[in-house]
């Protein structure tokens, strides 16, 4: 065996396969050079090429009637009316978080609003989907405050606001933690740019940061592998810290200030219309960018790596072109444009070098210096268009029967269902955040009307250099369901896409788009190719059944430590429009008083729920039902009720139920809750309580507004049960639950602290 | 007349829109001033230096941006008694200039902190107080990793004597010296405070408390000029 291992081919080392190679082989004609592959590898890697995931995306629906760009670009981009465009993309950087948290984070941020404004958008906020393993390990709090001080870094510095998103903590997620990070900017439509080389003759800028050794391979060592098992290798525990330590010099570094002058620069570049096409360098660096802003042009590009500014000596053509060295940004421009170009760049303080020409010979090019010797010669096109699609073996899990077959219902009944709730309210999951949002700047642009800690996020949608635009607003939701799609893949996602739609509704907007980050374990394991289809399935009926077109996405794959996959964690990002914001919506609160309204009924599921796992380690069975022609149905009750001003307070039910529902809203007014039983009269148990059945929410309203939304349910066909009354200093839920406020509020507000010791 | 508000725009600023449109909001009109340039144009009133990251905040906040060519012209501004705010990174880089007494280190907790604060107002001899009453409480968010303001004892009493200490916060969020939220020179027409006050400045923002700060600045520029 270590005589193989030590002529082990190339392509191997560099994370192809024997089949790759062929393929590559025959692309070419010929036997590939060693830049050559190393080119192919990076851009073949899972994280470039999708090849396990792309034939189930391609199930999506990506029309809609806003939709100006769908998937495949930089970013999708929606029609927001009047002249303006929101631009919205998701990624993720899960592999380098868990090797270097700080960095890890810092560079996904900024990888991703590279992303927005590459396409002529200016980035006007940020939200982070977050998942750790539990707090009472330290290594897990280490990798949580390193990517928060991360986010908080680079976020804050380079002047884009994180508004929201998500923090959640999980055994599964222990040695591989999620960070997906989601951008929107804002762009006056005649401003979109498209990444494409187009115009031969015209000119290659690199723009930003010299080109280092750093993140060389990142897209095929780090992102297309899982930690501590690869190569089959022992899985001890040690496995997985020693290989990461290994994979360290993979991780890149940010520069927020860098990034900051590149934003200002590329945006002028493109109010001047100086540049042709623009793309950024993330995955795969200067190959990925060169290869594929010719091929969507149709035309191809020759490279001089003499002329891109490096900061070490003597690298190699192939460290060259396949680092990942973070804010580098390539813009196509025409010659007569290239003397302004370069001063505006010169303003800003940003390197700008020609580092090639575009062609018409289809190909791409590296040359040592301009018409010198010829390192590399491929179809620009293959990259992408040869790239390898599999359609790995699929199945699902063998005692798939079995676990659907127990039901939670059989979990014995709890003595005190309040002691249960405060149980939840101090899961660190569903605690408040604070300690986490204040350390980001969620202000700047003042545009945030509800920064984070809401159901949605809800912005002015407005911008610097971008036209005034009325009362317009967004609503903006991360959400994610690692439980529930443990339980079911394919319902767990249709009920994350419910939530999240409702979430913006909750805000008063009108989902418009929606964008996705598929996080799941080793794609070489048929059970993960199984639940990957599967979500994509449920993902789709619940996009098709509310009319929500899917405008990009992320695959993430190999989330996987010592042996052991990750939950499937399908993370979706939801894009409202918001008509007219003029006041600030009711959010999640009570008046004194109010009358109390559970909009969708009472539901008694508890399988996948948050009380069946936490108090009873409990993950089987069938999730509820989730009627989606019923829940498009509450979206636009919910929606008109929030904009019209029939609402004081509402709030979606989800993590934790209805029970939790209540007590959040409790937490942040300060008000207790007086609530009646059931439809039958009977009092609400635990199931009534802790059911985390989607397409519901609780509703505020004050005087005649109850009767108004009463009314406004019964001619929409949505079930309106009245729930009670809000008042008084205690959460009550008559026959079997009664809480002090103070109570709730303690457990829900100082848990997060306490779990970090930092309290 | 309408009061010109001069904005400092740094490589790294990121406030200058905001501020811009707060003022313009108090029917203001706002000009951007590049840092690169050493002249101000005669027609600015007042100048604002926004909150950001200029330079980076390589070094260390305002080291860098203290050295621009404009500052070369906000402190000739200054010393003609033109009426200069900076905002949080912009208070940074007047401590740094030598234009305000003190300096501001890392907050307590070693965190960032994004938060409405409460601040009380503490004396009404500054441009941004003027008129202001002494003890009203304004609702104004922070945003900042270093703004825990720290001076020597003799600064301190020279501010405290001279009624110098301009906000203070009611509930100290990063250990400043005395709950000092910001301070102005002897003529009290250089002032630097860390809370945003063009963060509230619309009532969607939850607060519009920074415009009594705003209009008592917008008017003894306006005042000063008339």
């Amino acid at each position: 065996m270590t005589d193989t291992a030590d002529v082990q081919p190339v392509h191997l080392a560099l994370g192809l396969t024997h089949d790759e190679a062929a393929t590559i082989e025959r692309v070419l004609g010929r036997a590939p050079n060693h830049l050559e592959l190393a080119m192919y590898a990076v851009m073949w890697s899972e994280h470039c090429s999708y090849k396990s995931s792309r034939i189930h995306l391609a199930r999506l629906p990506t029309q809609g009637p806003e939709v100006l760009v769908g998937p495949g670009e930089g970013a999708g981009v929606v029609d927001a009316g009047d002249g303006v465009a929101v631009a919205i993309r998701i990624e993720s950087h899960n592999h380098p978080s868990a090797i270097e948290p700080y960095q890890g984070a810092a560079t996904g941020v900024g990888g991703i609003i590279r992303d927005i404004f590459s396409m002529g958008a200016r980035p006007m906020a940020v939200m982070d989907a977050l998942r750790f393993g539990p707090f009472d390990e330290a290594r897990s709090r280490w990798i949580a405050e390193g990517v928060v001080a991360g986010i908080s870094g680079y976020g804050n510095a380079v002047g884009v606001p994180t508004v929201g998103g998500e923090f959640v903590l999980d055994a599964a997620y222990a040695d591989n933690p999620l960070v997906n990070v989601l951008c929107v900017g804002l762009l006056p439509i005649e401003r979109l740019t498209l990444a494409r080389a187009s115009g031969p003759g015209n000119l290659a800028v690199l723009l930003g940061s010299s080109t280092g050794r750093d993140g060389i391979g990142g897209v095929s060592v780090l992102a297309s592998a899982g930690f501590g098992t690869a190569a089959g290798e022992g899985a001890d525990a040690a496995g997985g810290e020693d290989d990461a330590a290994a994979k360290r010099p993979s991780v890149q570094v940010g520069d927020p200030f860098e990034e900051k002058r590149l934003i200002e620069t590329c945006l002028q570049l493109m109010d001047e219309r100086l540049v042709v096409g623009v793309q950024d360098l993330g995955g795969a660096g200067l190959t990925c960018a060169t290869s594929e802003t010719a091929a969507k042009a149709g035309s191809g590009m020759d490279v001089y790596v003499d002329r891109v500014p490096v900061r070490e000596p003597a690298m190699l053509a192939f460290e060259v072109m396949t680092s990942e060295s973070q804010e580098r940004m390539l813009a196509i421009v025409t010659p007569e444009n290239l003397e302004r170009t370069l001063e505006v760049a010169a303003r800003w303080e940003v390197r700008a070098n020609v580092i090639g020409t575009v062609t018409d010979h289809g190909r791409l090019r590296i040359l040592d210096r301009m018409d010198g010797e010829v390192l590399a010669d491929v179809p620009a096109a293959s990259m992408e268009h040869d790239a390898p699609r599999y359609d790995r073996p699929r199945r699902p899990p063998a005692d798939l029967g079995s676990r659907r077959a127990d039901d939670p219902a059989r979990l014995p009944q709890p003595a005190d269902c309040g002691a249960d709730l405060l149980v939840l309210l101090s899961h660190p999951g569903v605690a408040d955040k604070t300690w986490v949002s204040r350390q980001y700047d969620h202000q700047l642009f003042l545009n945030t009307v509800e920064g984070p800690g809401g159901d949605a996020a809800v912005l002015r949608c407005r911008a610097p250099g971008v036209p005034a635009h009325g009362h317009r607003g967004l609503a903006l939701s991360t959400d994610g369901n690692g439980r529930w799609c443990s339980v079911d893949p394919r319902a767990g996602t249709a009920m994350v896409v419910a939530e999240s739609a409702l979430n913006v509704a909750c805000a008063g907007g009108r989902p418009v788009a929606l964008v996705n980050n598929l996080n799941f374990g080793n794609p070489e394991h048929p059970e993960v190719m199984w639940q990957l289809s599967e979500a994509v399935d449920g993902m789709a009926e619940a996009c098709v059944a509310l009319s929500i077109p899917v405008v990009g996405g992320n695959v993430s794959l190999y989330n996987e430590s010592r042996g052991a996959d990750i939950d499937p964690t399908p993370i979706v990002g939801v894009l409202g429009l918001i008509d007219s914001l003029e006041r600030r919506p009711p959010g999640i609160g009570l008046v004194d008083g109010g009358d109390l309204t559970l909009l969708g009924g009472h539901a008694r599921g508890l399988a996948g729920s948050l009380w069946a796992d936490v108090l009873h380690g409990h993950r089987r069975g069938v999730l509820p039902g989730l009627d989606l022609a019923a829940h498009g149905r509450l979206l636009g009750l919910v929606r008109e009720s929030v904009a019209e001003g029939v609402l004081a307070g509402i709030h979606d039910v989800s993590d934790g139920g209805l029970a939790v529902a209540l007590a959040e809203l409790c937490a942040r007014s300060g008000i207790g809750v007086q609530v009646t039983g059931g439809e039958s009269g009977a009092p609400l148990d635990a199931a009534d309580l802790f059911s985390e059945a989607a397409g519901r929410a609780v509703a505020c309203t004050v005087g005649t507004a109850t009767t108004d939304l009463r009314a406004r349910a019964e001619a929409a066909g949505v079930t309106a049960v009245v729930l009670g009354r809000a008042g008084g200093d205690r959460l009550v839920v008559v026959g079997s639950m009664d809480v002090g406020v103070d109570q709730v509020t303690d457990a829900w507000r100082n848990a997060l602290t306490r779990a970090l010791g930092a309290a | 007349m309408t009061v010109t508000v001069g904005v400092v725009l740094f490589p790294g600023s990121n406030c200058e829109h905001d501020v811009a449109e707060a003022v313009e909001g108090l029917g203001a009109s706002a000009r951007i001033l590049w840092h690169a340039d050493d002249a101000l144009g005669s027609d600015v009133d007042a100048i604002i230096l926004p909150g950001g990251f200029a330079h980076g905040d390589a070094l260390r906040p305002g080291a860098i941006a203290c050295f621009s060519p404009v500052m070369q012209a906000v402190a000739r501004f200054a010393a003609d008694g033109g009426p200069v705010v900076g905002i949080c990174n912009g208070f940074q880089v007047l401590t740094e200039a030598r234009l305000l007494p003190g300096a501001l280190q890392k907050n307590r907790g070693l965190v960032f902190l994004c938060q409405m604060v409460e601040l009380e107002v503490s004396s009404d001899r500054s441009v941004l107080t003027s008129n202001v009453n002494v003890g009203a409480r304004l609702r104004i968010p922070v945003n900042h990793f270093e703004g825990n303001y720290l001076c020597g004892p003799d600064t301190l009493r020279e501010l405290e004597a001279e009624d110098r200490v301009v906000l203070r916060y009611v509930d100290n969020p990063n250990g400043s010296m005395a709950d000092i939220a910001g301070v102005c020179n002897a003529p009290g027409n250089v002032v630097g405070l860390m809370p945003h006050p063009e963060r509230a400045s619309h009532p969607l923002l939850g607060s519009e408390d920074g415009n009594v700060l705003l209009r008592a600045l917008l008017q003894t520029a306006g005042a000063r000029v008339a």
